[in-house]
């Protein structure tokens, strides 16, 4: 798959920022008027013709086991090419999980197992000319299934008779037989010795639930034998690198025989940070030696893929009456549903990025389970932890404001973690394991907060709750963090090589979901070597092509992979220089380059870079520069926001709206401040849709009632008011040109803003997600009926 | 069967399956810029107009569509190059799959309404979802398109 | 879903010849809600070309043929003059632009789906249904009676003066309501009243009406009209919404229904 960039509408002169010229630049991105145009670039655009159609059958069943299953009509089916069923799969134990190795995911997936863990599992792959004669062949399939009692409600999973991994061959599940997938705990200082020396204590419970990412592509993959027989898998995935290497193991064949591409994808937020349909239609491929695809239907999204995890989640907050905190105790239970992709990692998040807010505590604790059940298998979701982490706490924190008679901005700013400081949690817990000391070398969360305040006009909404007629106002706020990558397990990695026009390719493992990071990669280049940014032509995401990339997760490609560009560009940079200094015949400390030639100090001779370029393809001392480059992160920084929200509650239906929601960032140095905007702008509507609106919902036997888009609302652009995006810049040393990241953050806050400023309209406090306004009308009720029982 | 449409102004004879969606056809005969999203009805994605009126291929049954003109981003390419980048100068085409429906939208809501406000133009375009880019910067970038103020 | 046959007859007899023929034929209107129904259909006949997409106004009622899209109610003039707009006003909401290109009449209220804001919106009217085979009849009693193989041809909305209101309520508003609800009355009298989507399709609330139009201000007595109101219409559970949630939104937007088309008096 060749990557020609589209025409470069940055032909007019696009502002630059603070004396950088190809950073803190809104440049359009590279890709954008052939896909807006609908050019073919997405796996099902680029499918051959004459590939097999791949499907799957799935179960109907939450729990069962497969006593027989016959696929012999199905085999008769003329235009059936291929049925495989769990025989004929090595039984190797994997995690679908789209991590570094070795995965801290239990594994706990085979291909295909006797077992059907969930209604939609895995159970026979079918692949045939086209879908209406793979459907009537799924159809024909007789399983004869022995039905098992499904756990279905993650707060009795723990201990439940039936036992959803009773496998041997299974590893790294935390205790199946009691089907806890992962378990983990820490604590600095003594929690309860603390808590009694506390003026105030809140102890409160929230219930965050699944959400389904939607992106706005199904997960398809296509893939085939090329000449010399390797296995070529094109898809849509954040993970290509992770792709190659489960998919070999998973099928016990040399990663050296698999190629993965990842063309342009319609969206991921996580959904697509594991193994989907590789595995099925590589076997396929193998089994024919014909192309096959998989393109997955919305139904199949839903009930098939991942959701987010949902959580409960303890919150104890022990404070002196000045509004000093003094302890923070979180205990979570976590439902992973029926395989354990990313389930200790997440669970550790929803702490590990939500704690340390508060660093300055005497005693903090977490506990966490994970469990198994029979609901659809979570997954990373953007946020990862931190969303349903957030709720809990920046709600508890209100409810500890309101205690104390604070206001809730001044009780944040009175505890909240600032520049130069540290926490003990970044040491104790990181990925699934133990963490990396880091001291915060770039923070302007007050800076957020001030910002957010004025835009917001937060001093004259707090004091009053605006009424008109059955319609009450109210504001509320919210704080969070994240990080930027994963310190010591993230490695990233860039190969720049100079053309002999004086352009150069930048290959990247780093994965573009549509966030724009070739364009932005593209720029960082650009500004290390002194070059335009039209001169910088970025190809990713290729397993054969590009160098290493852990992939488009845990908010990395900025700074992670940005780091490795900008030391891939900087070795170049010396090399052009080396050899501008050898042509010119002058020592390499008497030249520079200024991004257009190499010039001798004295002003005496020159080369422009096209013209040495071209002298080193055909003529003189010829060589091809390259320049290579790896980057692992010593930490990973977090980026900060502050976000202010309005809501107009309708008492009398419970109806929320959300008037205006304010949100202000800190990500370091932004490197294309559109594309920081509109990441902001996205990642908050995802957070409102969690807070307001969505919900998967299963009925009594475990099906998904929300399997398509009719059901399952993300918000349209009906659903809300202003939204207000603003960014203070920091500059973080360790980042590339001072960036961090800011792909998650955003999405942390909503929940807990909306939840807050509902409680300052109306004075209930809904605990548990989405907020709908049925809840809100039974609170409202009971809070009535409780004052009137009352009088 | 076979079914005889105009697309882009050029008249078609395509194969197809009476199951078969304008969608499948338009698909399986090249016209890749209309995708599908979701097999309901409701993402729009799949939007094309149908004798000049936006609708969803991915409900319109092929034999429906026989004899009526069809108008995909293929065919109004040159009229909305500038809409196109305008929506990339704000940076809005993210994952651009959600992109050529919200072209043609935009296409027939300049040729139906003239000085849409914020709201009507909210309104038009609620059946095109998006998931990445908040609607934000599209609606900043169509805004401009059409001329209208804040 | 798998569909075997796609015909497009040229006349209503053809039509009907096809479906009282052919016991696993369908008829298509816009095609929007197809796959809820079925995963199998033998024959689908489209009407498109059997002549009965007209909006035709008449002295005392406008005809509208059942191949009409929402989208041509929509953006209807004839129908803009009528009640203030009350028809695009309530059509526009429904689903998205899109859709109500797509959707027609027929196709809206012939299968009488629960979730339906047109079949509630047009209660608060006196509109007749024309069957092929089973006649003309109220749209209220076509909601009451069982009818078997049949194509709806048009629709009839009386002309008269009526103040309207139709009420909804959603979470997102590109959703189904979690309960719809439409009021008329002829200046304080005459009421017409349904609930819809409850999650049930819409039904007229007749003692409701009768107890409205019996008394002199209707405003004074909202609390006894909303305890008839929720005695005779049943509210049910889904995954939207509870019934309990239903019954108070049916008092609050019986209320508030209530409360504009009295306003409109004077």
């Amino acid at each position: 798959m060749q990557w020609i960039p589209g025409p470069n509408e940055g032909d007019k002169e696009i502002p630059g920022g603070g004396g950088m010229k190809e950073v803190k630049k809104s440049v359009p991105k590279v890709d954008s008027i052939g896909l807006i145009l609908g050019k073919p670039a997405y796996t099902d655009d680029l499918a051959p013709k004459d590939s097999l159609v791949v499907k799957v059958l799935r179960s109907p069943h939450a729990f069962a086991r497969i006593r027989n299953i016959d696929v012999s009509k199905a085999l008769k089916i003329p235009g059936i090419e291929c049925v495989l069923t769990y025989r004929d799969f090595p039984r190797i134990p994997i995690t679908r999980a789209g991590q570094g190795f070795p995965e801290p995911s239990p594994w706990d997936k085979f291909v295909l197992d006797e077992y059907v863990r969930y209604v939609g599992d895995e159970v026979a792959v079918v692949a045939g000319k086209d879908e209406r004669i793979v459907e009537r062949a799924l159809e024909s399939i007789e399983v004869d299934y022995e039905v098992l009692e499904p756990v279905l409600d993650f707060e009795k999973a723990e201990g439940h008779p039936s036992i959803i991994h009773p496998e041997e061959d299974i590893e790294g599940l935390y205790d199946p037989k009691r089907n806890l997938a992962a378990y983990y705990e820490m604590s600095v200082g003594d929690v309860e010795e603390e808590l009694k020396k506390c003026d105030v204590v809140v102890k409160e419970r929230f219930y965050t639930q699944a959400q389904a990412h939607v992106m706005m592509e199904p997960h398809s993959v296509f893939s085939y034998l090329d000449l010399q027989g390797r296995l070529v898998i094109v898809t849509s995935t954040q993970v290509p690198f992770h792709v190659r290497r489960i998919v070999a193991r998973a099928l016990d064949i040399p990663i050296k025989k698999i190629r993965v591409i990842k063309p342009r994808i319609g969206g991921g937020f996580g959904g697509k940070q594991a193994i989907h349909g590789e595995i099925f239609t590589a076997a396929v491929t193998l089994k024919t030696g014909k192309p096959a695809k998989y393109v997955y239907t919305r139904k199949e999204v839903f009930e098939a893929t991942y959701t987010r995890h949902p959580m409960r989640i303890d919150v104890t907050l022990g404070a002196n009456k000045d509004g000093t905190l003094k302890v923070i105790d979180m205990e979570v239970l976590s439902d992973t549903g029926a395989y354990g992709e990313h389930s200790l990692t997440t669970l550790m998040v929803s702490g590990s990025k939500t704690l340390p807010l508060y660093n300055k505590v005497k005693a903090v604790r977490f506990r966490g389970k994970v469990v198994y059940t029979n609901h659809v298998p979570a997954g990373a979701f953007r946020g990862y932890g931190a969303v349903q982490g957030n709720f809990a706490l920046e709600s508890a924190m209100d409810i500890l404001a309101e205690k104390l008679g604070m206001d809730p901005v001044e009780i944040r700013k009175k505890n909240m973690i600032k520049e130069g400081e540290t926490s003990p949690i970044f040491k104790i817990m990181g990925e699934g394991r133990e963490g990396v000391e880091m001291v915060i070398k770039s923070c302007k969360l007050e800076e957020c907060i001030e910002r957010g305040k004025k835009i917001f006009k937060w001093d004259e909404k707090f004091k009053k709750r605006r009424r008109n007629g059955n319609r009450v106002r109210g504001v509320g706020m919210a704080i969070a963090m994240q990080g930027s990558g994963i310190a010591k397990i993230d490695m990233a990695s860039a190969v720049i090589k100079l053309n002999d026009d004086g352009s150069f390719n930048l290959l990247v493992g780093a994965t573009d979901l549509g966030t724009g990071s070739d364009t932005i990669l593209a720029q960082i280049a650009a500004e290390a070597l002194g070059v335009s940014v039209k001169d910088i032509i970025p190809y990713s995401s290729d397993t054969d092509l590009t160098p290493f990339d852990k992939g488009a997760y845990a908010s990395s490609t900025t700074y992670v992979s940005g780091n490795a560009v900008k030391l891939a560009a900087e070795k170049m940079k010396k090399l052009i220089v080396e050899e501008g200094a050898k042509k010119l015949g002058v020592d390499v400390e008497e030249v520079v380059f200024d991004g257009k030639a190499v010039k001798a100090k004295d002003g005496k001779s020159s080369i422009t870079l096209k013209e040495l370029a071209t002298i080193l393809y055909y003529t003189e001392n010829q060589k091809q520069l390259v320049a290579s480059a790896s980057y692992v992160p010593d930490e990973a920084p977090p980026p900060y926001i502050a976000s202010f929200a309005e809501v107009e509650v309708d008492e009398e239906t419970g109806k929320v709206d959300l008037i205006e929601y304010v949100t202000v960032v800190d990500c370091g140095t932004p490197i294309n401040p559109n594309l920081v905007r509109v990441q902001v702008e996205g990642a908050t509507v995802q957070g409102i849709g969690m807070a307001l609106f969505e919900d998967v919902k299963y009925d009594k036997r475990g099906r998904l009632l929300t399997n398509n888009m009719m059901f399952y609302k993300i918000p349209s652009r009906m659903d809300f008011g202003k939204i207000t995006v603003d960014i203070v810049e920091s500059y973080e040393p360790t980042g590339p040109f001072g960036a961090k990241s800011v792909a998650e953050v955003p999405t942390d806050t909503p929940p807990a803003a909306i939840a807050n400023a509902i409680y300052n309209a109306v004075g209930v406090r809904i605990k548990e997600l989405p907020i709908t306004p049925e809840k809100v009308f039974r609170a409202l009720k009971m809070k009535s009926e409780k004052i009137s029982s009352e009088s | 069967m076979k079914v005889e449409m105009t697309v882009n102004g050029e008249k078609k004879v395509f194969e197809a399956d009476p199951s078969d969606t304008l969608l499948d056809v338009l698909r399986r005969n090249g016209y890749l810029s209309v995708k599908k999203g979701c097999d309901t009805g409701t993402c729009g994605v799949c939007t094309v107009l149908m004798d000049g009126v936006p609708v969803l291929s991915c409900i319109v049954l092929a034999g429906k569509a026989h004899g009526h003109e069809i108008t995909t981003v293929e065919g109004i390419e040159n009229e909305m190059r500038e809409f196109a980048e305008k929506l990339a100068q704000e940076g809005a085409d993210q994952c651009g799959y959600c992109s050529p429906g919200l072209v043609v939208m935009v296409y027939a809501l300049k040729k139906m309404y003239s000085n849409p406000t914020e709201e009507e133009i909210k309104k038009f375009l609620i059946g095109n979802l998006c998931r990445c880019s908040g609607y934000q910067g599209q609606m900043r970038a169509i805004k401009r398109f059409l001329g209208v103020g804040e | 879903m798998r569909i075997k046959n796609y015909v497009r007859p040229h006349t209503l007899e053809e039509a009907y010849r096809i479906i009282s023929e052919n016991e696993r034929a369908v008829v298509l209107g816009g095609g929007s809600f197809l796959r809820l129904s079925f995963k199998e259909i033998d024959t689908v006949v489209d009407l498109q070309d059997v002549g009965i997409d007209f909006i035709e106004e008449k002295e005392d009622a406008v005809d509208i043929g059942s191949m009409v899209t929402l989208g041509e109610l929509e953006r209807s003039d004839v129908l803009r003059k009528l009640y203030r707009g009350y028809i695009p006003k309530f059509v526009g909401i429904i689903w998205s632009v899109q859709l109500r290109n797509i959707a027609t009449v027929g196709g809206t209220i012939f299968p009488k789906w629960g979730f339906s804001d047109f079949i509630t919106g047009l209660l608060a009217l006196n509109v007749d249904v024309h069957l092929y085979k089973s006649g003309r009849m109220k749209l209220e009693d076509f909601l009451k009676t069982k009818i078997g193989k049949d194509i709806l041809v048009k629709i009839s909305i009386k002309k008269e003066e009526r103040e309207t209101s139709f009420q909804f309520l959603r979470n997102s508003l590109y959703d189904f309501s979690l309960l719809n609800l439409s009021l008329s009355c002829k200046k304080g009298r005459d009421f017409k009243l349904a609930v819809g989507a409850r999650p049930g399709v819409a039904k007229p609330a007749e003692k409701t009406v009768e107890f409205l139009n019996s008394v002199d201000e209707p405003l004074k007595h909202l609390k006894e009209a909303t305890e008839i109101l929720l005695s005779e219409i049943e509210f049910g559970d889904d995954f939207r919404a509870s019934g309990e949630y239903r019954k108070h939104l049916a008092e609050v937007l019986f209320k508030r229904a209530l409360e504009e088309v009295l306003s409109h008096e004077g």
